[in-house]
Formats: structure tokens, C-alpha cells, sequence
């Protein structure tokens, strides 16, 4: 049950206890919080846990855009508090709902202000709009007591005070200082007294009114402790936790299901970025947007009935919104054109939560990135991800032009890595792929987003020069194959104990949708990986771009969306 | 029985190990809790150690006595009436070994999370920087675990992690071995591929006595092939590494390890832990746990 305790705002921290960089510790109602400010300035308060292995936050790393956790090194980004790295398994993508408590937070009158359950703002007072923060004093009592001795606080004879409905105290006296007064219950039976004073003080007048309070109200805390210490105390508060996600006991965690769009943006900004390249902003138009890491993509259901793919370009901690780069096609299907043509600023759009297909390891010795034209997207990400870590990285940019460079403001954030390679021919495009792969080693790993034949070279080069399949990772934007859906086969399901024919002209996934089997999918062409599925038995007539050359030869795994049985059945692993 | 504060039957029929040989002498009378229970101990005139139960005066009638045994280098008790001996590690009866008592820390944690904390690889890189670990090596590859029925202990096998410095020994970095035994429910034993010995493995103990549900002492055993190094320096690395995990270890909330699945979140690296905990819970013990509710 909801109690008033726990709908109420209550001042946790004064402003000034969040430095840049730091964690602080606050209580409320025998709950710990960890409290920490981003660059960005966003203030957020979670449960001082965490989830993986219950350590305090508070005694974690904040490098500005996440919450790092000293004990594995999970990190948690700014707002969201969702989980976007797990660096015991660097290959993988962490379960979204992998996210730790959150609560309501504001900051007003210089102070940080939260509640377990507290919901629209935090009062207006007025007059207190240029206010001084006194120094926090922490006392051992109820905060009733501390309530009764405040109303009789005085720090000059016309002095007069009085409880407020809202459980603070305000302290006014006859030359129109006025102080009032929040007290924080940080337990049962231990609180913290919060004051404002109604003007903005600086220099020798601030210094001396911090020091005349504090020493006053020293002096009313070792009167009201010593009061409370003949008194018999209420027993503790007992927190409750909440427990993490169904979905979590199970190792690994399920993938969500569904080609769903369950989030309502709008277009807060749009702007050419380069030429024929427009920079699009999503924001949320309520609640917060899902957690990403960096590679991510999300589907973006469009005006005009079609879905497009698109990779976020955000940083790490830039969780307030999605921002995705958008090539103008003249071989367009009708997706690019009609962002550019016919999306306006303002309009609300679905999109799907991020998914990751393209997980950034983060325990190589070195990152080679290699971007061709719009494929540079998701190495933006990565690259900005790469640079807050410290770790070491190198960019390529192939580009047509210098005008065809795009996000360039982003790329400033790490231009010591950067290396654009413009205006080259395949031949010259080969030859540099020849130089930049030529130190294949001991874990290097190269990302590579582009147009097809730039990928297909980049592949060929980085395995003929020695690099395993498994440190050269891809992402193709589109399936430039034919795909060949003539033939019916015959699949089963191990899982459902169903077996279902799938006719010449349709796909697997269309066959398992008919029969109400949930497979989650995105790009629906062979290229993002979303509709992967095991295989048990049957060969398989691989022809997506997704799995490596390895992993179709391996034939564990299947693209349900474009690829078909060269069997006459296929057992399915689902 | 006598009326212990703790009335968990498992817990209280363990054996426990209570203080280094080395550390009890013939006159003097040691004295330390276990389960909330205050004991007291000696060795007596025939040479052997005794150990006492006492509501408050060490030096009372040590009659009825503890069970008692010297194993590893340490003497075990219980309060109650232990299934058995003391689990065996037939290494540290090899001749060729050097069997060190390396410390004994106490930590403000219950016991179940030390021993959880000893069988994690995963926090290698960023608790024990640059000595079990360092960026980026962080995966933490798979392995193999199993909980023997015939030996009532939890295996891990095949844990495979990439370490700078892994013993006082080392002198570069290396991929390193290790093997977990669980054979107690506060206890467990380590084997670590030699730096000095491709064929054979060192072994690293601990024995945890826990005070109570949430404050414990850990006796750290260790049975080394190392013939180079002096015992100082030894113990000063295990140290080293032991003062790097008491921190992390005492802000850990709960103190008391949660068996409820849903309290945490498990990844593929926790498998040994997952099995820990499952195996805790199927003893039905309580100390120092938080049981599931269904």
C-alpha cells in the first residue's frame, strides 16, 4: 500500500553535494539511493544496489554518461538506469529489462529532491526563489520531534515559526529573513534537517549566515537528542526491493518477441548533416525511451505504411533521445524519400524499442572501425562508446567527398582517431582496406558498416590477411543477393512439437506468423540478424548477409526471413 | 544440545575451523564465537587441542568438551554432532608441498557471499587490478560445473581467465586455470595451474567461521609448489588480494546471500554461483542465507 510517506517529495541532497564525477549516498525512509549528476547535467537517483550482485552503487565510477559498478564493471547509463554493458561476456547485448530501481527526481531551491512514489512536482514556495542552502544537519529523532523544536527555532528575539501542512517549518523574523525548513526522514528514527534561507546570499554575509546556523542548529540537535535518547525509538523501516525481471532466472535471458512498434516519438529536430544525409532527433512523448548500446538499431514505422531500419548515432548517457542519420536513396523504395520529403519536425512516429545486432566488444586491445558513406552510423556509436571508456580505437571513413561527411560534430569528440579516405575507387578503396587490415593480432577486432561491395572486400582482405571470422564483425544495411523463395519444404518445430510446410513463395517467418508463432523480426531482407533461429537438423540454403561465412558453413543457425531448406525438411530449434 | 543462539541443524552440525595450530599454545587459553556462541580453547597436557562452549568466563570447566579435530593446519570444532571428518584435500599431504597458513580476515559479510565472492572470476580485471586481472581482458569464458552426489560438493571445471600477475610467483601475464571445489557449505577449495609446474596445481583454501549471520573470519590455507619465494611475501600477496575484496565484499547488500532467484540477476558467467545457491537451498540451511519464500 501507497502511504503518504511515500508519495511526498522530500530534499535527499543539497545541489551542491553532486560535483561533477561524483556518487553520493542518500537516504529516505531506510532506503539507500545512489545519487549522481551526468555531463548532461540530468540528476538521477537509484537504488544504492547493484542488481547483479547486490553491491552499493554509491561506491561506483561515473564517467560522466554512465554508472559504473566496481564490482564487474556492469554499466548502467544515465536516466534510463538500463544495463548497456556486461564485460564478462563482451560479445553479447544485455537484456533490455535488465535495469535498476529508479526513482522520481527533481531539483528545486538547490536542492535534489525524490520520493519513493512522489508524482507531479515539488511545491511552489514562494519566495524562495533565489534561495541559500544551509548545511545539512543529521540528528537522531523522529521527525516530529525535530518538527516541534524547529517551531521554536530563533536566531534573533522577533523570530517566529510555525509547522506547514506539507510537514516543513518555516522561521521568519521581523526584518523579512525568512527560513524554512524540510526535514528529510532518512529512518524511523533518524532524520536530517534541510534549510533554506529566502535570499541569495554570497561572501563574508553567506559564510557567516552557514556558520551562525550551523552552530544554532548543532545546539538544537544535541537538545533534541538528548530528549529523544529517554525516549523508546520505532523500529527501523524495512525497504522492500523489488525483484528483477521473470525473464532474468533464466540464463541466457529470452529475446523479446515481435516486429512491434510500441513507442510514440516526435521529430524534435531535423537537419542536413552532409549532403543528401539528413540528421533526424526522436524524442519521447511520454515516459523515458529504452536503454541502447552502442550498434543498436530501431525500426521506424513510417507514414506511408513502410518500415525502415536505422541505426542510433547516440553516446553513452545520451538517453533523453534517439538520433539516427537518414541517406537520401534515388533507388528508394519510398523509405529514404519520404523521411526527407515528407516527415516534418513536430510529427509523432512509431518506432520499435533498439535492438542490438551488432554488439560492440569492449575487451579488445585495439577497435579498428570502418565506415563506409552512411554504413557510419552505428560506427558512430561505437566510436563515441570507445572514446568515454579510454579505449584504444581507430576510424575509417570512406567518403565520397568532403561534403558527403557526415556527423561531423559527433566525430569531433574523437578526432586524434579519425582517418577519412575520400573520393576513392574500388581498386584505391582495396588497396587502402589492404593497409588498414594489415596487422591482424591477438584480440584486434574490426567493425565494418557500408555498402555491400565494401563490406564483401573488407571481408576478403581481413580473412586473406589472417583475421579469424569471429574478430571481424559487419553489419550490411541492405541484402543486395536475389533470394530464391521457390520450393516447398517441410519444417518442425522441436520446441512446439509442430511441423508446418512451407509453399513455393513463402518465407519461414511468414509461415510461423500464419501459425501463431511469435518470432521477432526487423529488416525482413537477410541483413539485421533479428529472425535468427537454431537448427538442429536438414542443410540449409543460406542466403542472408548476416551470419559469416563460418557460421553458415556450421549450419546451427537460420535467417527465417530469406533463407530456405536445400532439405526436404528443417528441425528448428524453437 | 544446549541452547545455541543459532538453531540452524546444518549449520550447527559442520565442522569449523577456528584458529591456525601454530597460533594455540600449551597454557594459553584462545578465545573466539562461532554461531553466535562464545568458545574458548587450549592445548592440553597430552598435547592435544580442547575447545569449550562459555556463557562469559573463558576459563570455566572446559567439561562437557567440543569435538575437535587438526586438519590443514587448523584445529576444527562444532557445536553439534558432524556426519563424518573434515572434508579431505588429499594434496596437502604430498611431501613436496608448502602448506601455509596465510592469514585469517575477518570481513563484515555473511559466509555464503564470501564464498560466492572466492568462486567469481568475473571482478578479476576490476578488483584485482593488474594482478588476477585487467581490462579488456574481461570475458569470462564458459565452463563446466557440476555438484557431485557421491561427495556432496559443487564442481567447476575448466574456468579459463586471462591474469597479469596470478600468483607471487608469476612474472608475466597468462591464460590461468583454475578448478572450484564447494565440499562444505562454507568452505571451498581452489586449484590453480602452477606457474612453476605445468603438470601440477597449487592449492588455495578457505575455511569460513562465521561469528554470526553477517560478520565472519576467513582462514586462508594454501598448498604451493612454489620453493622460491619466503613465506612473508607470500602471505603479503594473498593479503593484497583479500584487502582488495573486503571493501566490495562489505557493501554488498544484503549481507545475508539472497536464494530467492529473482533477488539478482545471474549471467552465464555466475553458473557456479547459480549452482551454489540451488545446492544451499536443497540443504535447507538458513544461516547466513535469505530463504526463498515459495
Amino acid at each position: 500500500m501507497t502511504t503518504d510517506l511515500q508519495r511526498n517529495w522530500y530534499p535527499i541532497a543539497s545541489s551542491s553535494d553532486l560535483p561533477k564525477r561524483h556518487v553520493y549516498q542518500a537516504q529516505l525512509l531506510g532506503r539507500e539511493f545512489a545519487v549522481w549528476r551526468a555531463d548532461d547535467g540530468n540528476v538521477n537517483v537509484w537504488e544504492n544496489r547493484c542488481l547483479h550482485r547486490g553491491v552499493r552503487l554509491s561506491i561506483g565510477i561515473n564517467d560522466g554518461h554512465e554508472l559504473k559498478c566496481q564490482y564487474h564493471g556492469w554499466r548502467y547509463a544515465n536516466r534510463t538506469a538500463g544495463c548497456t554493458y556486461i564485460p564478462a561476456h563482451p560479445a553479447d547485448a544485455p537484456a533490455r529489462t535488465i535495469c535498476n530501481n529508479t526513482y522520481p527526481t527533481q531539483e528545486a531551491y538547490g536542492l535534489v529532491w525524490t520520493g519513493e512514489e512522489a508524482t507531479g512536482d515539488v511545491p511552489a514556495l514562494d519566495g524562495f526563489a533565489d534561495a541559500t542552502v544551509l548545511r545539512p544537519i543529521p540528528l537522531n529523532a523522529t521527525t516530529d520531534m525535530v518538527s516541534e523544536a524547529l517551531v521554536g527555532y530563533k536566531w534573533n528575539e522577533s523570530c517566529l515559526g510555525f509547522a506547514n501542512a506539507d510537514g516543513s517549518v518555516t522561521v521568519s523574523d521581523s526584518n523579512g529573513v525568512s527560513i524554512r525548513f524540510f526535514i528529510q526522514p532518512t529512518d524511523s528514527h533518524r532524520s536530517v534537517i534541510r534549510g533554506i534561507v529566502n535570499s541569495s546570499l554570497s561572501g563574508d554575509a553567506r559564510k557567516d549566515a552557514l556558520k551562525r546556523h550551523s552552530w544554532l542548529l548543532q545546539e538544537l540537535r544535541d537538545q533534541v537528542e538528548a530528549a529523544a535518547s529517554q525516549k523508546e525509538m520505532p523500529a527501523p523501516y524495512e525497504p522492500v526491493i523489488a525483484r528483477v525481471a521473470e525473464d532474468l532466472v533464466n540464463i541466457p535471458a529470452i529475446r523479446e518477441d515481435g516486429p512491434a512498434a510500441d513507442l510514440r516519438v516526435t521529430v524534435a529536430e531535423k537537419e542536413m548533416t552532409a549532403d543528401d544525409i539528413l540528421k533526424v532527433r526522436f524524442e519521447s512523448i511520454k515516459g523515458g525511451l529504452p536503454t541502447f548500446q552502442p550498434g543498436a538499431h530501431i525500426d521506424v514505422h513510417l507514414q506511408n505504411g513502410l518500415i525502415r531500419q536505422y541505426s542510433l548515432t547516440n553516446g553513452p548517457g545520451e538517453t533523453d533521445h534517439y538520433t539516427i542519420g537518414v541517406k537520401r536513396d534515388p533507388n528508394s523504395r519510398g523509405g529514404s524519400v519520404a523521411i526527407h520529403d515528407d516527415v516534418k519536425k513536430g510529427d509523432v512516429l512509431a518506432i520499435s524499442a533498439p535492438r542490438n545486432n551488432f554488439p560492440l566488444r569492449r575487451d579488445a586491445v585495439h577497435t579498428i572501425l570502418i565506415a563506409g558513406g552512411i554504413g557510419v552510423t552505428p560506427m558512430i556509436a561505437m566510436a563515441r562508446a570507445l572514446n568515454v571508456q579510454g579505449l584504444s580505437f581507430e576510424f575509417h571513413y570512406f567518403v565520397q567527398g568532403e561534403s558527403h561527411i557526415a556527423f561531423s560534430q559527433e566525430i569531433s569528440e574523437f578526432e586524434n582517431a579519425i582517418s577519412y579516405h575520400m573520393g576513392l575507387s574500388p581498386e584505391e578503396t582495396g588497396k587502402k582496406l589492404g593497409e588498414v587490415l594489415s596487422e591482424p593480432g591477438h584480440a584486434r577486432h574490426v567493425y565494418v558498416c557500408g555498402p555491400g561491395p565494401m563490406l564483401d572486400a573488407t571481408r576478403k582482405t581481413a580473412a586473406d590477411q589472417g583475421w579469424a571470422d569471429a574478430c571481424v564483425h559487419f553489419e550490411y544495411f541492405k541484402n543486395e543477393n536475389e533470394v530464391d523463395d521457390s520450393g516447398s519444404f517441410e519444417i518442425d518445430l522441436a520446441r512446439s512439437a509442430l511441423t508446418l510446410t512451407v509453399n513455393d513463395g513463402q518465407s519461414i517467418l511468414e509461415v510461423l506468423r500464419d501459425n501463431g508463432i511469435n518470432m521477432p523480426s526487423s529488416c525482413e531482407l537477410g541483413a539485421c540478424g533479428t529472425c535468427q533461429c537454431g537448427v538442429i537438423e536438414g542443410d540449409v540454403l543460406h542466403q542472408d548477409v548476416y551470419l559469416t561465412d563460418e557460421e553458415k558453413a556450421a549450419n546451427k543457425s537460420i535467417m527465417t526471413c530469406v533463407s530456405r531448406a536445400k532439405s526436404k525438411r528443417l528441425i528448428l530449434d524453437i | 544440545m544446549s541452547n545455541f543462539i543459532c538453531n540452524d541443524p546444518v549449520a550447527l552440525n559442520l565442522w569449523y575451523a577456528i584458529s591456525a595450530l601454530e597460533e594455540v599454545h600449551q597454557g594459553d587459553v584462545g578465545q573466539s564465537v562461532l554461531l553466535e556462541q562464545p568458545i574458548a580453547y587450549t592445548r592440553n597436557e597430552a598435547g592435544n587441542v580442547i575447545a569449550w562452549a562459555h556463557e562469559g568466563d573463558p576459563n570455566c570447566d572446559p567439561n562437557p568438551t567440543l569435538p575437535v579435530k587438526e586438519r590443514f593446519g587448523y584445529f576444527w570444532t562444532s557445536l553439534g554432532t558432524p556426519e563424518g571428518d573434515v572434508f579431505p584435500i588429499p594434496e596437502y599431504g604430498e611431501a613436496d608441498r608448502r602448506n601455509i597458513h596465510a592469514a585469517s580476515f575477518g570481513v563484515n559479510v555473511s559466509a555464503p557471499r564470501m564464498v560466492e565472492n572466492f568462486l567469481d572470476m568475473g571482478h578479476f580485471p576490476y578488483v584485482h587490478t593488474d594482478i588476477l586481472g585487467a581490462e579488456p581482458h574481461t570475458e569470462v569464458k564458459d565452463y563446466f560445473v557440476e555438484v557431485s552426489e557421491e561427495r556432496d560438493e559443487i564442481l567447476a571445471t575448466n574456468c579459463k581467465f586471462w591474469q597479469p600477475m596470478a600468483a607471487a610467483a608469476s612474472d608475466g601475464g597468462a591464460d590461468v586455470e583454475y578448478i572450484y571445489r564447494v565440499p562444505h557449505p562454507y568452505c571451498s577449495v581452489l586449484y590453480k595451474s602452477s606457474p612453476l609446474d605445468e603438470a601440477r596445481m597449487d592449492v588455495i583454501a578457505i575455511f569460513v567461521q562465521p561469528f554470526n549471520q553477517e560478520q565472519v573470519r576467513v582462514h586462508m590455507m594454501l598448498s604451493l609448489l612454489d620453493e622460491a619465494n619466503e613465506d612473508r611475501n607470500i602471505r603479503l600477496f594473498q593479503q593484497t588480494i583479500f584487502g582488495q575484496d573486503k571493501p566490495i565484499l562489505e557493501n554488498q547488500h544484503p549481507k545475508r546471500l539472497p536464494l530467492d532467484p529473482r533477488a539478482e540477476t545471474p549471467i552465464r558467467a555466475d553458473k557456479s554461483a547459480i549452482a551454489y545457491r540451488r545446492w544451499l537451498s536443497d540443504k535447507g540451511i538458513t544461516y547466513g542465507v535469505i530463504p526463498s519464500a515459495a
